[in-house]
């Protein structure tokens, strides 16, 4: 308890010290097996299950005085999500909170990653809701695990295949299953699969929480993580036909959002931070600060 | 020009308000009261401490009245503040044998020691709206002034039963492991029936019925009589090391179930009565036989009974269980999902695209899409 | 006939649940591009044998050896998992009763195929989906119905789908649990037809279990007879059905051969 410091009767970072090194070392188990879920003592937190429950106790285990928190919904700081899970972290522990991808040491996210690159040193926290790749396929528990430990995985390119049969080419757009050094096969949580090569070497450290299915998981810097594919239908991201209507990006993923009775659209960045800068250093799209027509 | 929506924070801020000013309703209705809750309400605070798996009722009647009397919210406030409390140690086992008996029935004997003790219930009761309580303060006489005289224990149903060898005993594993404590540790499977009963205990009471109910409809294959339903007061002890011997530290007010299936034998075992177990805090009856007949239910496969139904699933059952998760998980589609939506979105447009262009092509006489 | 080595080579393999035996004392070898029937009446343990010959079910007594490819004659019981999975996968088949086990119902006939070939690691789809319509062509399955799903095939359709989905790995060893029993009898000919035609060109072992002796007698070259988990009698499938020596055989032949 020499860190922690009580806030209205809790624990620094909400969890009593016990629990946290539990899950830590349930995340060193993680980093040293990249892709392989570790079961973990989750506890029941202030927040419901499938709000991040996951990612909170990741966070709230690695937390420490001098991390500087970012966090992101949708690729947004300020949805209410967010802004909630900001709160709680701020009321538990006093961490200074960014918005800036580059100043933050550990960033909480749900279903994106940032467009800014993630550099060595920071940490990203993904909620993950679901994190069995092979649950739709196999629903016993008993045998996706002999299935992971074997690498029986021919099952999931099945459906791939089967994709491509019915859609004539790969349905699946977010939650792309990758196979993690060489091993194991992952769920990258509901991130579209325009953020998958983000993965794939990336300096950061990457922590998957889920809190409901009791697992944590990881990628350590510079793993290599791959897209599942056929040689001849290789995987694609998404691509936009417009750029960022705000900041003129052409390179980030765009959010599609309706802006009259009319059905009238316009796509922007989900990215809030990262639209925001470019628009600061004088980028801009067909509405960027100026007022519509 | 397009603005973003933003202050998330205020907006928060504001709901909390706005459910507090909700949860009270009109200022001019006197407040409830803890007490009230606790003393007029007593089935929902036992229901909110068995799924809680919490034994307090003035925290949860606090829960009750803080989640406007949603229970399965109230049920996620006391796990929440269960999960920060210090566990100072386990209590003796505890013996509902020796429970102080409020209520106590068997359908299997017509009488039996003890005899059968009808208690509250609203089992005979004609359900008929009682319009006398909507009068305000309605006085009733104190009805512990003709409450039976002295305390009745007795002994369980399936302890005499056993003294006939016909009920199966429950063999303890070796070594008398502690069971493992799903509030600390993952649910693995396959798990020990230990584990299986936690997790049914701190289960969902709504979904162990449907459960439980679809077993006796034809999707499950025993046919249980409920040898004994007993509600009723029980010492908690706890072992204190420094004394060397086990300290009564209170009481806690139980509902127990033992439902008997009778079972055939096989070359290893004789014939014999079978049992499916529930135990709930505070009176609450449809909990404990629900959760009996589930328990019995998934323990099929060790009598050899076809486990190919939805009660004998234990992934299915174990993994789906508990309200605080599985409403979250409901819920969550409320929280924003619209950059998984935009990939579907462009993925349904594209596919449009594609069925048109070649619907068209077959039918030649359709306007073309837009 | 002599045979260079044997394929398989099973010796007293029992199996019991609880008291009650599933077989026992079973000693046989099988040859490369050998069919060998089990049969019996339901009951008698054939189809015990059969899971615990595949280790789908461990034995309890004896052992079984296969030829493992590259490093010949190899106890069963030896191998880890993951070696046995993927035996099962590639080097052998399994053909069920009912097509329900064998397929996947839910994904077209083409990725039911498939799915043996990217479980051994191809990932070009356009070869996967030609490798798949070779095979259905040769289970003489329609070329069109290559996207359908099993859900629309005949019954017939569905057991030739479920060979050439074990086959398409060149499995050297095939196991079939009474495949036939759910056809119509014209349909079954064709199968067996088929099935036989197979069997000698790509020269695959099959343990085939059944209770009927008419297809033991079209397709076996040799034949087992078991009776409550036990064998009773076996030799070549002619010499035996014409001259069978024990009088739960002759009872068997009469009254299926006479009918």
């Amino acid at each position: 308890m020499t860190q922690a410091e009580a806030h209205d009767g809790y624990n620094f970072a909400y969890l009593d010290e016990h629990t946290k090194r539990m899950i830590r070392r349930a995340l060193l188990k993680a980093v040293a097996i990249p892709g392989y879920q570790v079961p973990f003592g989750s506890r029941e937190m202030p927040l419901p299950y499938g709000w991040g429950t996951g990612g909170i106790q990741v966070t709230a285990a690695v937390i420490g005085r001098a991390d500087v928190l970012k966090v992101i919904d949708q690729g947004a700081d300020d949805t209410t999500n967010a802004v909630n899970i900001r709160s709680f972290f701020r009321k538990v522990t006093g961490v200074a909170t960014t918005e800036r991808t580059r100043e933050a040491t550990l960033i909480q996210t749900r279903h994106r990653i940032p467009e800014t690159p993630l550099s060595e040193g920071q940490i990203m926290v993904f909620q993950v809701p679901i994190p069995e790749p092979l649950r739709w396929l196999e629903p016993r528990e008993t045998e996706t695990r002999s299935m992971h430990a074997l690498r029986e995985y021919g099952v999931m390119h099945v459906k791939l295949y089967e994709d491509i049969v019915r859609h004539g080419r790969i349905a699946t757009t977010y939650d792309y299953p990758v196979i993690v050094n060489g091993h194991y096969l992952m769920r990258p949580s509901p991130i579209p699969k325009f953020d998958n090569p983000k993965l794939h070497r990336s300096p950061a450290l990457m922590l998957f929480g889920a809190g409901r299915e009791k697992r944590v998981y990881a990628v350590p810097p510079d793993t290599d993580v791959r897209s599942l594919d056929f040689d001849d239908h290789p995987f694609a991201i998404e691509r936009w036909d417009a750029p960022c209507a705000l900041c003129g990006a052409t390179d980030a993923y765009l959010d599609e959002i309706i802006i009259d009775d009319k059905g009238e659209r316009m796509y922007v960045c989900s990215d809030t931070e990262y639209c925001n800068d470019r628009q600061q250093a004088g980028h801009h799209g067909t509405q960027g600060g100026a007022p519509r027509a | 020009m397009y603005v973003a929506v933003k202050g998330g924070e205020r907006a928060i801020a504001q709901s909390v308000d706005l459910v507090a000013r909700a949860r009270r309703g009109d200022p001019a209705v006197p407040e409830l009261s803890v007490e009230q809750i606790r003393q007029q309400m007593r089935l929902a605070v036992a229901r909110v401490m068995t799924e809680g798996s919490l034994y307090d009722e003035d925290l949860a009647a606090l829960a009750i009245k803080q989640a406007a009397g949603d229970l399965v919210e109230a049920i996620f406030l006391l796990r929440a503040y269960r999960t920060t409390l210090k566990r100072l140690g386990d209590s003796v086992p505890l013996d509902t044998a020796n429970m102080r008996l409020e209520r106590r029935i068997s359908s299997a004997f017509k009488d039996l020691p003890g005899g059968q003790v009808l208690g509250p219930t609203y089992d005979y009761t004609q359900r008929l709206l009682d319009f006398a309580l909507m009068a305000d303060a309605a006085v009733t006489e104190d009805p512990a002034a003709e409450a039976s005289a002295g305390p009745i224990v007795a002994p369980r149903v399936t302890d005499l039963l056993a003294g006939e060898g016909l009920l199966e005993t429950s063999a303890r594993a070796e070594g008398d492991p502690d069971p493992s404590d799903l509030t600390r540790e993952p649910l693995q499977l396959p798990a020990d029936r230990a584990t299986r009963l936690q997790n049914l205990a701190r289960g969902d009471e709504g979904y162990l019925l449907a459960l439980g109910y679809s077993t006796q409809r034809g999707y499950g294959t025993t046919h249980p009589f409920a040898a004994e339903i007993r509600f009723g007061a029980v010492a908690l002890e706890l072992f204190i090391d420094e004394l060397g011997f086990a300290v009564k530290i209170g009481e806690v007010d139980l509902t127990e179930c033992q439902l008997i299936t009778d079972f055939e034998g096989s070359a290893e075992a004789a014939p014999q009565f079978t049992r499916g177990y529930g135990l709930a805090f505070g009176h609450s009856e449809r909990k404990a036989m629900a959760m009996a007949l589930v328990d019995r239910a998934l323990r099929a496969g060790e009598f050899g009974e076809d486990t190919d139904l939805p009660a004998n699933n234990e992934e299915f059952v174990l993994a789906h269980s508990d309200n605080v998760e599985a409403s979250g998980f409901v819920q969550h589609l409320k929280l924003p999902h619209y950059v998984d939506f935009q990939t579907n979105l462009e993925l349904l447009r594209r596919l449009r695209a594609q069925w048109d262009a070649s619907n068209a092509g077959a039918t030649g006489d359709e306007e073309p899409a837009a | 006939m002599k045979h260079p080595a044997p394929l398989l080579e099973v010796r007293d393999l029992g199996k019991r649940y609880g008291h009650r035996i599933g077989c026992e004392q079973v000693s046989f070898d099988l040859y490369p591009g050998e069919v060998l029937c089990i049969a019996g009446e339901s009951g008698s343990g054939k189809s015990t044998l059969l899971n615990t010959l595949a280790f789908q079910l461990r034995p309890d007594a004896g052992s079984v050896h296969y030829a493992m490819a590259g490093r010949g004659l190899t106890d069963l019981a030896s191998l880890p998992e993951a070696a046995l999975r993927e035996l099962w996968r590639t080097d052998w088949g399994f053909v069920r009763q009912n097509p329900r086990d064998g397929l996947r119902m839910g994904v077209s006939a083409g990725a039911n195929i498939g799915e043996r070939l990217m479980a051994v690691g191809q990932r070009h789809y356009g070869e996967i989906r030609a490798t798949a319509a070779d095979w259905l062509a040769r289970v003489e399955i329609d070329g069109a119905r290559l996207d359908d799903p099993p859900t629309a095939f005949s019954g017939g359709m569905q057991q030739r789908l479920q060979i050439a989905r074990n086959l398409v790995t060149h499995p050297r060893l095939v196991f079939m649990d009474e495949p036939t029993a759910g056809l119509d009898v014209s349909v079954q000919a064709r199968f067996l037809d088929l099935l036989r035609g197979l069997a000698a060109d790509l020269r695959i072992a099959v343990i085939l279990v059944t209770h009927d002796l008419a297809v033991a007698r079209l397709l076996a070259h040799r034949l087992i007879v078991m009776k409550q988990g036990r064998v009773i009698e076996t030799g070549l499938t002619d010499q035996l059905l014409d001259d069978p020596q024990h009088p739960y055989t002759q009872l068997l032949v009469s009254s299926v051969l006479a009918a």
